[in-house]
Parts: structure tokens; C-alpha cells; sequence
């Protein structure tokens, strides 16, 4: 997978606290390598569905940093529980990664 | 006229009690609220993308021999990962050299891979070789154990002695040595407190936390790095990668730091 991605669930509660890590450049397009330009290249729409259900659904842009890390609270989820994330960019390159929520040790 | 100077006097008293009073709270409450940060970037560390990579990278047969480095010999036997960081730099008789992992890796990638070492050299810190990658999976897999650098060999010994020179050997244009700035409590470089690597506390802070990953780089830095950066920040010739003195400096940072649980790859700012 070219852009790798680690996702974390733990259940405090009735919170479940979600942590993703993701492989990805986040050019804004005004950096310059050279006389050249780096051209733009950002995530632009990720998705988290927690148990088969879209919990989030977010717009992000060129202002998030290079491997960005999201941290999401969601309620009402169960242990078992799987994690989706997708992502979209505006190359229209994709990313997937999933995990189950689980309990800490 | 004195009684309002006297009153002022009481005023700025108290004042000064109660600003005393104040920062000693304050501070406590500022220190748990660096550990909060501390424990927040840990939880979310971007290193783990460059550890998962290595892993495939470590395995992967690379180079003109098409081979992987499964039976790379780290210190405690070929293929041995898990807790080899810890116990590195040391003494290789097949080299007969002293060696950190990051020359450890050369030696590897050339004799196992065929890679030309001029080459990795070269491109040792942009990733080109993956060597950035493969740092932070060894590094990774000592993550919780103690260090404990061996220092039974003379050659060891040695070195350690060598690396404590080149901290406290002064030179370049600015009459720097590592010391001047890492060789006192309190010094600071803007707003980044510097740990005193003459002290096991000092040492063993710094050295348990590096490698890392820099967030205001948004990359994956090695030891290597971080004492080539050090160097350019003396105005000093830039230092040979895995050369002998960065070894040998690598050897005297990693010993003071023995005894300390190794909780790396680090994050820093």
C-alpha cells in the first residue's frame, strides 16, 4: 500500500476514542523545489464509519500537516465494533485503513 | 510621603509572597501539563508509519543481489532485531570496527544487498535507500528495554573515551564544543531546554528519545542526523556518515545513558 495508515480505537466509557496516522505529503502547492513548484496534493474528504455507520464526514485541506494525525470521539460504539476510514485527495488518489474497537489494557 | 512608600513596600511584599506563592503552582501544573503534551504526541507518533515501512524494507530483497537483510548480524546474532538497539554501539569482530546501527546498516546493505556504500552514504538522510525507514524499525524493536551498552572490550572502552574528547573538544569559528551548549544544566536554545549529556539523567532522557520523528520537518530523523545537524550548528566540517568519531560519540551518549529503559522512536517538536 502506497499510503500506509494506523488507526486506533479504545472504549473509555461510552467514548471511544479514535487515533489515525496517515502516510501522506499534504503539498500545499505553494512550496517550491527549485524554481519549480511542488505541486498541490492534500487530502480532501475523509470518511470514519464506526459498526457499518458514517460517524464523520470531513472536508480537510491544504492547511493540515504532512502525515497528518486525527483524533475523533464517538459515542455509542462496541468493542468489536469495526473502524473504516477512507480518504480522497485532490489528485483523486485513495486511502483506506480499518481496525476494531477495543478495550485499554 | 514615607507612609505611602512603606505601604507600597507591604503591597509589593505580599505581591511578591503570593507571586511566589503562585508560580510554585503554577510551575508544578506546567510540567504536568508538558507530561499531557508528552503522553498526547507519544499516542500519535508518525514514526510508526516509518517503523511499518522498514518492516517490509527489512524483509524486501533490494539491491543488485536481490536479497533481504534476515540475516543481518546487529550485535546479537544474524537476524536478531528484537533488543539489538540497546546494546549498540559495540565492537564487530567480522569489521573490526566499532559500529552504531546506522554503519551496522551500511555494512549489511553493501555485503548482504550489494549496494555501493558511497551511494547510501549519499543518500543516507532523504529516504532514497529507505535508510531513514529501517533506523526506526530496529530502533522499534527495543522500544521497553533497558540499554545497556557493552563496554567489556578495549576497543569499546576506547571509543567511549574518544566520544567524550570530541563532546568537550572545542574548535570551528564560534569556539564551539557539544559541551558548551549540553554541558551545563539549564541551557537552552530559544524556547528548546537542552539536556546536560554530562549527566546519566541528562543522557539518559536525550539518548531514549532519539531517533525521531520531527514534526516541524515532517520527517523521520535518525542519530546520525541529529549529530550531523549538531555539527553544522557549530560551523564544523561536516562529519562523514558513520564515520569513526560519530561513532565514537554515538558510544560515549548511548554508555552514559545505560540503565535507562529505551522508549524511542521519540517525537520532537
Amino acid at each position: 500500500m502506497p499510503y500506509p495508515m494506523r488507526i486506533r480505537a479504545q472504549l473509555h466509557g461510552d467514548v471511544t476514542a479514535i487515533t489515525a496516522i496517515i502516510s501522506h505529503p499534504m503539498e500545499t502547492g505553494l512550496k517550491k523545489d527549485g524554481d519549480k513548484v511542488v505541486p498541490a496534493h492534500f487530502i480532501r474528504m475523509l470518511t470514519v464509519d464506526v459498526g457499518g455507520k458514517r460517524v464523520i464526514e470531513s472536508h480537510l485541506n491544504m492547511a493540515v500537516s504532512t502525515n497528518p494525525v486525527l483524533n475523533f470521539k464517538v459515542k455509542g460504539a462496541k468493542v468489536g465494533d469495526k473502524v473504516e476510514i477512507n480518504w480522497e485527495d485532490n489528485l483523486g488518489e485513495k486511502g483506506f485503513g480499518e481496525s476494531v474497537v477495543s478495550v485499554p489494557e | 510621603m514615607n507612609r505611602i512608600l512603606v505601604v507600597a513596600a507591604t503591597a509589593l511584599l505580599f505581591l511578591g509572597l503570593a507571586g511566589a506563592a503562585w508560580s510554585e503552582t503554577d510551575g508544578d501544573d506546567a510540567q504536568a501539563q508538558i507530561e499531557q503534551y508528552r503522553q498526547m504526541l507519544s499516542d500519535g507518533n508518525p514514526a510508526e508509519l516509518n517503523e511499518m515501512n522498514g518492516e517490509t524494507l527489512w524483509k524486501e530483497a533490494r539491491g543488485p543481489k536481490k536479497a533481504g537483510l534476515e540475516k543481518c548480524d546487529l550485535g546479537l546474532g544474524p537476524g536478531v532485531v528484537k533488543g539489538a538497539y540497546a546494546k549498540l554501539p559495540r565492537y564487530f569482530s567480522d569489521t573490526g570496527t566499532m559500529q552504531d546501527l546506522e554503519s551496522r546498516l551500511l555494512t549489511c546493505m553493501v555485503n548482504l544487498q550489494g549496494f555501493d556504500r558511497d551511494e547510501l552514504a549519499k543518500h543516507a538522510f532523504d529516504g532514497t535507500f529507505g535508510t531513514p525507514d529501517l533506523v526506526a524499525y530496529v530502533v522499534g524493536q527495543s522500544r521497553g528495554q533497558a540499554m545497556s551498552v557493552p563496554m567489556d572490550k578495549p576497543q569499546e572502552k576506547a571509543a567511549f573515551e574518544l566520544g567524550r574528547q570530541i563532546f568537550h573538544y572545542r574548535a570551528g569559528p564560534y569556539d564551539f564544543a557539544c559541551a558548551t551548549c549540553h554541558g551545563e544544566n539549564g541551557r537552552r536554545i530559544r524556547m528548546q531546554d537542552l539536556p546536560n549529556l554530562t549527566t546519566t539523567i541528562g543522557a539518559q532522557r536525550a539518548y531514549t528519545t532519539w531517533p525521531a520523528y520531527r514534526v516541524s520537518q515532517s520527517k523521520f530523523r535518525s542519530f546520525q542526523w541529529r549529530l550531523n545537524d549538531c555539527f553544522r550548528q557549530q560551523r564544523f566540517p561536516e562529519p562523514g556518515y558513520a564515520s569513526a568519531s560519530t561513532v565514537a560519540l554515538t558510544t560515549y551518549l548511548a554508555a552514559m545513558a545505560n540503565g535507562a529503559t529505551y522508549q524511542g522512536p521519540g517525537i520532537k517538536r
